[in-house]
């Protein structure tokens, strides 16, 4: 693993010519400096700073899931633990919907996983279009901090799928820190919860992976 | 230190002219505040608490442009020895919207328009130069918060007792009355030496108001070194199991 070290914003992470600023980063003459407070990380020259806390920033092609806040003609206004509100047309919807009975599609409350299609200062829009997207009619939903969401995900879904795996449950893990779970029975359901909050706990510790899939040993005992 | 001799003044708490109260800084003690902290002068102790960036509200208060950072200074009822009434009054509203201006200029929110990042600074207790404690576990705060910033500021008052400056006035220091009596000045600096905040309670040269910026550039290292250090050590990577 590369090497980590916390930073804080106004921090000259390295200087040289050589290095890019990325994420979360600013060019100061010759400096590399942070803007936020967190992990900072240096890859073929690329310097980036992983933020340990903070609200979720909407991304275009980020999973999310959320919960219908109210119906308009033209589509559902959907909370998805941003300042801004998001949109889910009509059209983004796969099957025919009659205007009249739009609350027979998704009504008030619901909770829907959706993915961004346009994420701007102005507005951010939703569509349902594809496999796993739609409403949720049941599982359950756990909330965790939305920065420890790519350690629950792990290398190229390593993590997620061990989870999986584990527990012979569905997971979906919206981006903005919702994360559903859906399997046979409530204790794996139960079981897959208590593991993604134990990876959430952990989340600094290396090899966390490896680490789980001993938890997951001793929890089966 | 400063090239300044010391010139053998003693301070009622036996302090040198440019030495700070003992210092004490924590982030992460509002468990649900998106940041928090907590800094504290000796006996002056504020508590901030960061949430947002979250959506504006009223409506009409939302600016589309650039996010908003609004600061509310509050001293608790028990923060002094005689109880004050609670609730804003003409000295914190003036003390809020100061704190604001000292924080903003660090604070990077033109990504988040019409959206509002809340910081509550109360001071548990109070003795002098409060509003830099406030500012200094604020800066602490919107950083743990993981709001984007330049710089983290820090800041520090300076005292004029008759002709002699000092560094950070206890309250005892701030009611002097010998020779030509106390003035206070608040000041906030970035690491980089700017200042983003300057008070000015008296009457000082302007010879001797250079001499006590300098004195106070010196004494915001000391206080941004602890804040680096707070901030850094909240934090414990690669622990082992």
């Amino acid at each position: 693993m590369t090497n980590r070290t916390v930073v804080i914003p106004g921090e000259v992470i390295v200087t040289g010519e050589k290095f890019l600023p990325g994420e979360n980063t600013e060019r100061k003459g010759k400096d590399v400096v942070a803007m936020r407070y967190g992990l900072s990380e240096e890859s073929n020259g690329l310097v980036k700073v992983i933020p340990l806390s903070g609200v979720y920033q909407p991304r275009k092609g980020n999973v999310v899931i959320g919960k219908v806040e109210n119906i308009t003609f033209s589509g559902w206004v959907v909370d998805i633990d941003v300042t801004e509100n998001a949109f889910l047309s009509l059209s983004e919807v796969p099957r025919y919907v009659n205007k009249n009975s739009m609350s027979e599609v998704l009504d008030m409350g619901d909770m829907v996983i959706a993915k961004i299609t346009e994420a701007n200062k102005k507005s951010i829009d939703l569509t349902i279009k594809g496999r796993g997207f739609g409403k949720i009619e049941e599982g359950m939903i756990v909330k965790i901090n939305s920065n420890k969401v790519p350690r629950v995900i792990g290398k190229e879904g390593s993590m997620i799928n061990l989870i999986k795996e584990e527990t012979k449950c569905e997971i979906t893990v919206g981006q903005n820190g919702f994360v559903w779970i859906f399997g046979e029975k409530i204790e794996n359901e139960l079981l897959a919860k208590k593991a993604i909050i134990f990876i959430t706990e952990k989340s600094y510790i290396d090899g966390l992976t490896d680490e789980v899939k001993k938890w997951f040993e001793k929890e089966k005992k | 230190m400063t090239k300044e001799k010391d010139t053998g003044f003693k301070r009622t708490d036996g302090r040198k002219f440019n030495q700070i109260r003992e210092m004490k800084a924590k982030v992460g003690v509002v468990p649900n505040a998106d940041g928090s902290a907590l800094f504290s002068f000796g006996d002056t102790v504020a508590i901030a608490a960061v949430y947002g960036p979250k959506k504006m509200h009223p409506q009409h208060m939302q600016n589309p442009e650039k996010g908003t950072l609004r600061y509310t200074y509050n001293m608790l009822s028990f923060s002094v020895t005689e109880r004050i009434k609670p609730g804003p009054s003409r000295r914190s509203q003036e003390i809020s919207k100061i704190s604001e201006w000292a924080i903003e200029p660090v604070l990077m929110i033109d990504n988040f328009p019409n959206a509002v990042i809340d910081v509550h600074v109360n001071i548990l207790q109070a003795n002098a130069s409060t509003r830099c404690a406030g500012i200094n576990a604020a800066a602490l705060a919107l950083a743990h918060a993981g709001i984007p910033m330049k710089n983290i500021v820090s800041s520090v008052s300076i005292g004029k007792l008759d002709k002699q400056l000092v560094v950070d006035v206890s309250k005892h220091e701030e009611d002097w009355e010998e020779g030509e009596g106390a003035t206070d000045i608040p000041i906030t600096f970035t690491p980089n030496g700017d200042i983003t905040h300057i008070q000015l309670d008296g009457k000082i040269e302007t010879k001797q108001l250079k001499e006590a910026i300098k004195l106070a550039r010196e004494a915001c290292k000391e206080i941004y070194e602890l804040q680096k250090k707070t901030l850094k050590e909240s934090i414990k990577i690669n622990e082992k199991k």
